[in-house]
């Protein structure tokens, strides 16, 4: 797979930097989030502290596994995958450097900004507005940085991944763009609305997801030793969402005094991106049949499978929240916090644990340290974010009937305590999960050198 | 490949973003000077009950120094992250307008108080966009100082940089009049106009 050349294919200390870089933005954001549950359940520890106020740090908690940590460990991804994919290395390795000191920058100055005030009133683009600038640069860096390799490719027929990978690298700037720009400057109210909703839904649909499932498409045949099970429907997914998953932002703001229209064509186009998602399930689950071993014997694999369940979940479960009787009761409540943690943390937080179990001792040149501290993160975690799903969910369902029926709101506040503090309880197994992972990477990288290399492809080509 | 997913991103611009927002384009847009011309009496109010903080932070309580502090209000207001515990619309459903008030319209999110708008997603405290007059200042000002004296279950956190001591500073002062702005617009007479409009 690797091609040994002088100067190596790929450029594993930078993947390091971002697999390393990206699990510390997890565990800040981890930390974060917890500390807010905690305000819910009125045990905040730093209460009175203005740099420390809940609304800043639930601000920093988003920012900092979006964009600290799912985008670091998708470019550590990116910068594995699509060198071998192509057969070329990225545009620059001098270029590799600079777009890992920008981005940690705009991930720091991100959480500095918003802990001291300075938040965007953009959901999931809380970035002070100063800062969009030097990230929209950092994206466009990275996008002709990893564009390079496939686009000297021209002509050849390109893998489902890199398919998924170059429409991603179209999306992103103009999502970015348009999200943090349009409605701060240019558009506002309800038409902004429609806006934010779009860039809310398309920062997770034509940024995350295409890094998630091109990174399926590439590890799963890999870890199965299979190839997937049909390239017709890897085609239909693909094409499917490039189609309807733009027009479903405005389910974000139904009921709201957007045009009727638009929030209907949204919940029309919400329903079809999930039987799109179907197929692209299917496809996958397809070509386990027969590998299901597998999922006792490899860690990756495990994750990336549980992570579908739970895309699956997701998406199911998605297309009923989006029409309208679902929304007039579970909208604004806890529901709607279940289903972003199962899609941020259960779907792609699993996927690239998944792809880190895997790439780390290769990227280190050691194998783990202790390989039982990766299983006790897989279920400390599941066992924690499933708790913490249905927990939410089901508050959701309580607030939003008791709003309904015009309950006192501070009787929903009382009703909302006990799923509140189980909240809290399901958050510190997820945390515990993932401080043991990070234990387990930090003594694995620190461990000495095995005498004997594992096998050619673990050898640590380039450090 | 890249042509056709920046057509298809356009295309979603086109129905999802440009057939709304140009449809909503043709309500009229106001400038803060036009929707809050003359100071509110929540803001003379506090210029009464803390003379001092007042002059300090924002001097004679007139039309200029209103707006200054529903600026600073608002940007408080994102800043501190208030809008992802409390939403700004009231949706025709689920008894809402029974809870909140009336239902919002488009109109009136139609200004500079809305560029970026505050919907918000989630509703840990209740919605906002009909706070005013709900509650009088001297309520705003101990909840912003402890919450759980005026709401004994509530869970917001304490603001106590809002204050010096125990007056409201700039920040307070901005942030109660900001409160007490949201939906003072609301009259049967801009409801009026607003079913005018949009039957344009």
């Amino acid at each position: 797979m690797t091609a040994a050349a002088a100067e190596p294919l790929v450029d594993r200390p930078m993947i390091k930097a971002h697999v390393a870089a990206g699990f510390a933005f997890l565990l800040v954001s981890l930390f974060a989030g917890m500390f807010y549950a905690l305000q819910m359940s009125r045990l905040y520890p730093f209460p009175g502290i203005e740099l420390l106020s809940p609304g800043r740090v639930r601000m920093l908690h988003t920012n900092a596994v979006a964009f600290g940590f799912l985008i670091n460990l998708f470019i550590g991804v990116l910068y594995w995958v699509v060198p071998r994919l192509t057969g070329y290395p990225l545009l620059s390795r001098k270029l590799t450097r600079v777009i890992f000191w920008a981005w940690q920058g705009v991930v720091l100055a991100t959480a500095i900004g918003l802990l001291a005030g300075k938040a965007q009133a953009i959901e999931w683009g809380e970035t002070p507005r100063m800062v969009d600038h030097f990230a929209v640069v950092g994206v466009l860096l990275l996008v002709v940085n990893v564009a390079a390799p496939m686009l000297r490719t021209r002509g050849r027929s390109a893998y489902v991944s890199l398919w998924y990978f170059g429409a991603m690298l179209v999306w992103t700037p103009l999502v970015y763009v348009m999200g943090n720009y349009l409605p701060q400057y240019f558009i506002p109210g309800a038409g902004g609305a429609a806006v934010t909703g779009m860039y809310i839904h398309d920062l997770v649909g034509l940024s995350v997801t295409p890094l998630g499932w091109g990174m399926m498409y590439y590890f799963v045949p890999l870890l199965l030793e299979k190839p997937i099970w049909s390239h017709t429907l890897s085609v239909m997914g693909f094409w499917g969402l490039a189609f309807f998953y733009p027009l479903t932002g405005i389910h974000h703001f139904y009921y709201s005094p957007i045009p009727m229209y638009a929030q209907y064509g949204a919940m029309m186009s919400t329903i079809a991106v999930e039987i799109v998602v179907f197929t692209v399930i299917i496809n996958f689950f397809m070509t386990l049949r027969g590998r299901g071993n597998l999922l006792r014997s490899s860690l990756p694999v495990r994750w990336f499978f549980v992570g579908m369940v739970f895309y699956f979940i997701t998406c199911l479960q998605c297309a009923f929240q989006t029409t309208l009787p679902f929304q007039r009761i579970i909208h604004f409540t806890d529901w709607v916090v279940a289903h972003a943690h199962m899609v941020m943390f259960g779907v792609f937080g699993f996927w690239v644990i998944g792809g880190l179990t895997y790439l780390w001792p290769k990227l280190v040149g050691r194998p783990w340290w202790n390989p039982a501290l990766n299983s006790w993160n897989f279920w400390l975690s599941t066992i924690g974010l499933v708790l913490m799903i249905i927990d939410l969910t089901a508050a959701g369902v309580v607030q939003g009937f008791m709003w309904r029926d015009l309950a006192q709101w501070e009787k929903t506040l009382l009703a909302s305590m006990p799923f509140w503090h189980t909240r809290s309880i399901a958050g510190t197994f997820i945390v515990a999960g993932q401080l043991l992972q990070a234990y387990n990477m930090w003594l694995t990288a620190r461990s000495p050198a095995p005498a004997a290399s594992p096998g050619a492809e673990a050898a640590p080509a380039g450090a | 490949m890249a042509t056709a997913g920046i057509g298809l991103f356009v295309l979603a611009g086109v129905l999802t973003g440009y057939l709304p927002v140009s449809h909503l384009a043709k309500l009229e847009y106001k400038t803060l000077a036009e929707v809050a011309p003359d100071p509110s009496p929540e803001f003379l109010d506090l210029a009464r009950r803390y003379p001092e903080p007042f002059r300090r932070a924002f001097g004679e309580p007139n039309g200029d120094a209103f707006r200054r502090a529903l600026r600073l209000g608002r940007d408080q207001y994102i800043a501190e992250g208030c809008w992802h515990c409390h939403s700004q619309y009231v949706r025709p459903v689920s008894n809402e307008d029974q809870r909140f008030g009336k239902v919002s319209w488009a109109g009136e999110y139609r200004n500079e108080m809305f560029l970026p708008h505050l919907f918000g997603t989630r509703r840990v405290g209740p919605d906002l966009i009909r706070e005013s007059g709900r509650h009088s200042n001297d309520w705003h000002v101990a909840h912003f100082f402890d919450p759980t004296l005026v709401a004994p279950a509530s869970v917001m956190p304490r603001y106590t940089w809002f204050f010096d001591g125990e007056s409201p500073n700039e920040k307070g002062l901005a942030m109660v009049t900001y409160m007490q702005w949201l939906g003072s617009w609301a009259t049967p007479e801009a409801l009026a106009r607003a079913e005018t409009e949009a039957g344009k």
